[in-house]
């Protein structure tokens, strides 16, 4: 940090004098990069490093510990981790093409500035600012049998009592709606700026060319708003991949592993059945997954990124 | 004005909108519905009395609020105050200096968008245990200290600053180091502020990671402690005092939102990525 702050403190003035500049001046740029980079080698490029390193360690009861392919054979025999890849895909086709259709929607409807909009948007903005496991502590009621806010509604419409959570052939769908409701807001604020976007005079010109509506929004609307979609479509695949507190909080991946997903199988095999290694062959392949995403996603994210600002 | 906006989709958002706020409507009503006025009146989303502060107060002395709130405050503004630094000078590269393998070096940063925190916590919390950081409060922040996202808008917003500022600063002598503090960041304070509401509402509501990386109940932030105390009262089927306690956990960050909400918006438009 010394060598840091001496380095930077040196004049910029020595560069147009015309002096020899110091043969270190050239590191000055690196400097200025090594805090962040320290934090990003020991927190995000050492442990992908580490992480392969321990999966393809094999640990037996006897004898030293050798390399080999072990735990990736444990891991795709293990019937848990296949349901929870499964699960995984479910969750993020059952939390990503709702939320966007939802969010798409919103953001149309409330695309004009009012004061009535205006409120609107923050009601629907706001699940965005609570923890997830709050949201599962109020959802938590929300699906509780027969007293629970859910039943008691619909109870009025002769629907009987719902074991929303503890049902296996609904339980995964409770906690795609939690992530639904709490995320569909966020995304309606890129979808709004992304519209707030697109040229005025271009839909006016539409409009006295004979378009309807409907044209509008499909030859128009919807193609100017790519660059937002294909940005919010990467966060919301890396939400479902990264969101599983409230499966922690409220199922714990039952009943019957219908909630349990990628990260939170990782999570179990590591905090409950100390399975180090096989919790390190998950952690590559979600890992492996991701890298994926970023090779086909970086163009768009950031493109997305310099569109939004 | 025209109205573009046909009036039944208008309607039917608004009806959708009203629906997604009832969970908290049902939050505000049942943390200040006093306990024992009956199990049917539970669901009942009017407003109905006896109303009182009651189930605040026990959710307060049956968790360790003080403590959630201290633990949960250091960490964020640990986080915010560590990041600050990182993303000024490693922004400050990015956007004025020329050196070499500075396009690669801007990829490998940004990977940190995608290779996010949560889906490492496996090898890092070896990592928090090798360092003796385990059970910590740093602990909790190590992760978080480089941000890509930060140095990504912080390239953004220096580029958007013209250089006759730093020219004339150049001229009077000063340093890189003064450049940035004294004539850069002063004219980043959008830039600033946007990524600390992102980053602080990040971090507040991070779970997962401040779960696996504590054991003692004394280093539990908010998250965890709601948690805790919601699975011990939902056994008690307190949901009066559940409702308040996810109050107390959320009401900061929605405060803030209410009342900063312009800010707050156009720095999650900016940002996408934590």
């Amino acid at each position: 940090m010394v060598a840091l702050a001496r380095l930077v403190a040196r004049p910029l003035i020595v560069s147009t004098v015309r002096k020899r500049r110091p043969a270190l001046a050239g590191l000055t740029p690196y400097l200025l990069l090594a805090p962040s980079a320290l934090f990003l080698l020991a927190f995000t490029y050492w442990p992908v490093v580490q992480v392969v390193r321990s999966s393809l360690t094999v640990r037996g009861f006897r004898g030293a510990p050798h390399w080999g392919l072990e735990n990736y054979s444990r891991l795709f025999g293990d019937a848990h981790f296949t349901t929870a890849v499964g699960n995984t895909l479910v969750y993020a086709a059952g939390t990503i093409i709702p939320g966007l259709v939802l969010a798409l929607l919103f953001a149309l409807a409330l695309t004009e500035t009012t004061r009535l909009t205006g409120t609107l948007r923050t009601l629907v903005a706001l699940p965005m600012l609570i923890p997830l496991v709050a949201a599962a502590s109020l959802f938590a009621f929300i699906f509780l049998p027969n007293a629970g806010l859910l039943d008691h509604y619909l109870a009025i419409f002769g629907v009987a009592e719902t074991n929303w959570l503890g049902d296996p052939s609904l339980a995964l769908g409770s906690i795609i709606a939690i992530t639904v409701w709490k995320n569909c807001g966020y995304y309606m604020l890129f979808f709004l700026a992304g519209l707030a976007g697109i040229p005025r005079e271009l839909l006016d010109a539409a409009k006295i060319d004979g378009a309807g509506p409907v044209q509008r929004l499909f030859r128009i609307t919807l193609p100017l708003l790519g660059p937002t979609l294909a940005f919010v479509l990467v966060i919301a695949t890396l939400n479902a991949m990264t969101q599983i507190d409230h499966v922690i909080v409220l199922t714990q991946g039952g009943p019957s592993d219908t909630t349990s997903m990628l990260l939170f199988y990782i999570y179990q095999q590591a905090q409950q059945n100390f399975d180090v290694g096989r919790a390190s062959a998950a952690t590559v392949v979600s890992v492996g997954v991701l890298f994926v995403l970023s090779l086909v996603s970086l163009r768009s994210l950031e493109r997305g990124i310099h569109y939004e600002t | 004005m025209r109205r573009d906006t046909p009036l039944f989709a208008l309607a039917l958002a608004s009806a959708a909108a009203l629906l997604w706020f009832i969970p908290f409507a049902w939050m505000a009503v049942a943390s200040i519905r006093e306990a024992g006025a009956g199990a049917a009146d539970l669901a009942s989303l009017w407003p109905s009395g006896p109303f009182g502060w009651g189930n605040f107060a026990d959710a307060w002395s049956s968790g360790h609020f003080p403590l959630w709130y201290l633990n949960t405050v250091l960490v964020c503004g640990g986080i915010l105050a560590i990041q600050c630094v990182t993303v000024s000078l490693a922004g400050y590269a990015f956007a004025r200096m020329r050196f070499p393998g500075k396009t690669i070096l801007f990829a490998l940063f940004l990977l940190q968008l995608i290779l996010v925190p949560p889906i490492l916590i496996v090898p890092n919390l070896s990592t928090l245990v090798a360092l003796h950081l385990y059970d910590t409060l740093p602990g909790i922040m190590a992760p978080y200290c480089a941000s890509a996202f930060g140095v990504f808008l912080m390239r953004q917003t220096f580029r958007t600053i013209p250089r006759d500022y730093e020219e004339a600063a150049v001229i009077d002598g000063a340093t890189r180091l003064q450049i940035i503090v004294h004539v850069l960041l002063p004219l980043s304070r959008p830039g600033l502020a946007a990524f600390a509401i992102v980053s602080i509402t990040t971090h507040w509501n991070e779970f997962l990671w401040p779960l696996m990386a504590t054991s003692s109940p004394s280093n539990q932030v908010l998250t965890v402690g709601l948690a805790t105390f919601t699975a011990g009262a939902e056994a008690g089927s307190e949901w009066g005092v559940i409702a308040a306690g996810t109050f107390l956990v959320a009401a900061p960050l929605l405060a803030a939102f209410v009342l900063f909400q312009r800010r707050f918006v156009s720095s999650f438009t900016l940002s996408g990525i934590k």
